[in-house]
């Protein structure tokens, strides 16, 4: 049906929406075409030049008979990051573990071990007593990367799970997906955050800061592909255990002398 | 059928059923929208590597480090580093007590590295907890000095305490206490763990030794033993028969079962 006004133009409105539709399809198809195929890194600084992502495969060991419960590691961890001050916000922390006679286990884990540990917490006589840091454990299938709606989260090529803060709506889905509480929301930002291994130090072939500070050397970091490597050597030495296999996360902070009761 | 098209395409188009042309219509519309909205929404790099963005990764790997690590402070600050390599502090980190000091080592005059002179910053480590691993050297803070800065007896770098430690307490203090309210309470550690003196001062080189044999304990407990009569005696014979005495009493609190 044609419709023409009283000036005699043709304005037709079924024709005018076509034109639009194939007028923008054909602007941005050999656009997005021509992309895909120069498509190369967005290689500001060392990315993609001496750097090569494909060739490290990072992972960390924690020896749990050595940690003496300091936070050394997590005021380190604090002050490289920026994580916030408030005692609920933690990248890596230390929990104590007090195993009583009768067998019942207590967890604290007071500003996240930031301030040491004071005194006995059980009044029973303890069975055996211990610290173990907890830590993102960069699993090799991680349910937060997989939860993710919009791509914030992703493993890299060196097998680190990053989050894009940019991009992060901040859902919070990931944080109930991580069956190990690693993730948290910035207040200030709105977005998830969470241990990254301290991706800006690896990759200029320094340790993560709490690594770097631990006086008792209770963490080794290292590349899990190669043989020669500090953490190499420690999964050789060592019985190794890692948290929650059951959940088939394989996580790659290996612990070592892990109590079972230890979740 | 009537009226179709002479052109081709039309005539195709006329073919299809009408009520799959009115529903071809907004079909194309919202994958063709959407495939417009990808384009000005979605950056360009988003699925070079993966389901994210690229630049994220160099955005991650460029923030600012905070701790320079051992070896840029060794660089300059060498005659801390020999003195440190040889005490019992060669493990720790400098900024492990110093902090983060990547901005001292970018402008060594203006940023001054923070030096922790307080009691309370070594009783981070040092204060007796029992959760520690044993051989771990704890002190009491109530009772060790009270009040004294723990630098005016111990140099941080080399902590090397200004008298070997008397007693074993010093470091093994979860064994003193057990050990303190049990019947052993009254044995020296040295009755039954041969000790070369050299294990206060290098304690990883030279391990204390400790009992091998039933008869050790048969020594003292045995029937024919020449120790004071209100010593709990057994007959070595049948008692316990083949297994070793610590896998039933914990030497460190014999009556406990």
């Amino acid at each position: 049906m044609k419709r023409r006004d009283g000036d005699g133009v043709n304005r037709e409105r079924r024709g005018f929406c076509k034109f639009l539709l194939l007028g923008a399809i054909s602007l941005v198809v050999p656009g997005e075409a021509l992309g895909a195929a120069n498509a190369k890194p967005a290689a500001p600084g060392w990315y993609g030049t001496t750097y090569k992502p494909t060739e490290h495969l990072y992972g960390m060991g924690i020896k749990v008979d050595r940690c003496i419960g300091c936070g050394r590691c997590v005021d380190a961890c604090k002050k490289e990051n920026n994580v916030p001050d408030e005692p609920f916000f933690f990248r890596t922390w230390v929990e104590r573990y007090v195993i009583d006679e009768d067998g019942e286990i207590t967890v604290d884990s007071p500003n996240g071990g930031r301030d040491g540990f004071k005194g006995p917490v059980s009044e029973k006589r303890v069975l055996k007593s211990f610290f173990v840091p907890k830590i993102c454990n960069q699993c090799e299938k991680p349910p937060c990367v997989q939860v993710c709606p919009v791509g914030a989260t992703y493993k890299t090529q060196d097998g680190v799970i990053l989050v894009d803060s940019s991009w992060c709506i901040g859902c919070r889905y990931c944080i109930q997906a991580c069956p190990y509480g690693a993730r948290f929301l910035h207040p200030k930002t709105k977005t998830a955050e969470k241990c990254t291994f301290c991706y800006h130090r690896i990759v200029k072939g320094l340790t993560p800061a709490c690594v770097e500070v631990c006086p008792t050397q209770a963490r080794v970091f290292g590349e899990l592909g190669k043989i020669a490597s500090p953490l190499s050597r420690f999964r050789r030495m060592n019985k190794i255990a890692v948290l929650k296999p059951h959940l088939n996360t394989e996580p790659k902070v290996f612990y070592a002398d892990l109590d079972m009761e230890v979740r | 059928m009537k009226n179709l098209p002479t052109n081709p395409m039309r005539r195709m188009w006329h073919r299809i059923p009408e009520q799959v042309r009115h529903l071809l219509v907004p079909c194309v519309i919202i994958l063709g929208g959407a495939f417009v909205a990808r384009h000005f929404f979605v950056p360009a790099d988003f699925n070079l590597y993966g389901h994210y963005r690229a630049s994220s990764v160099v955005e991650n790997a460029e923030r600012e480090i905070k701790f320079a690590g051992s070896e840029a402070c060794s660089d300059c600050h060498d005659a801390e580093a020999a003195v440190k390599k040889t005490g019992y502090h060669q493990g720790v980190s400098c900024e492990a007590c110093h902090g983060p000091e990547a901005a001292h080592t970018q402008d060594p005059e203006k940023v001054k590295p923070y030096v922790p002179r307080a009691r309370s910053h070594c009783l981070l480590c040092h204060e007796y907890q029992p959760s520690r691993p044993t051989g771990f050297p704890q002190i009491v803070a109530e009772s060790h000095n009270p009040v004294k800065p723990c630098i005016t007896c111990h140099k941080p770098h080399d902590p090397k305490p200004p008298q070997v430690p008397k007693g074993c307490e010093a470091c093994h203090a979860k064994i003193q206490r057990t050990i303190s309210v049990s019947r052993h309470a009254n044995l020296q550690c040295t009755v039954c763990h041969e000790t070369d003196k050299q294990h206060s001062v290098l304690p990883r080189q030279y391990p204390p030794k400790k009992p091998q044999t039933r008869e050790f304990c048969g020594g003292c407990h045995g029937q024919d033993a020449k120790a004071d009569k209100d010593i709990p005696r057994v007959n070595m014979n049948t008692h316990g028969e083949k297994h070793l005495c610590w896998e039933c009493h914990y030497p460190h609190m014999p009556e406990a079962h």
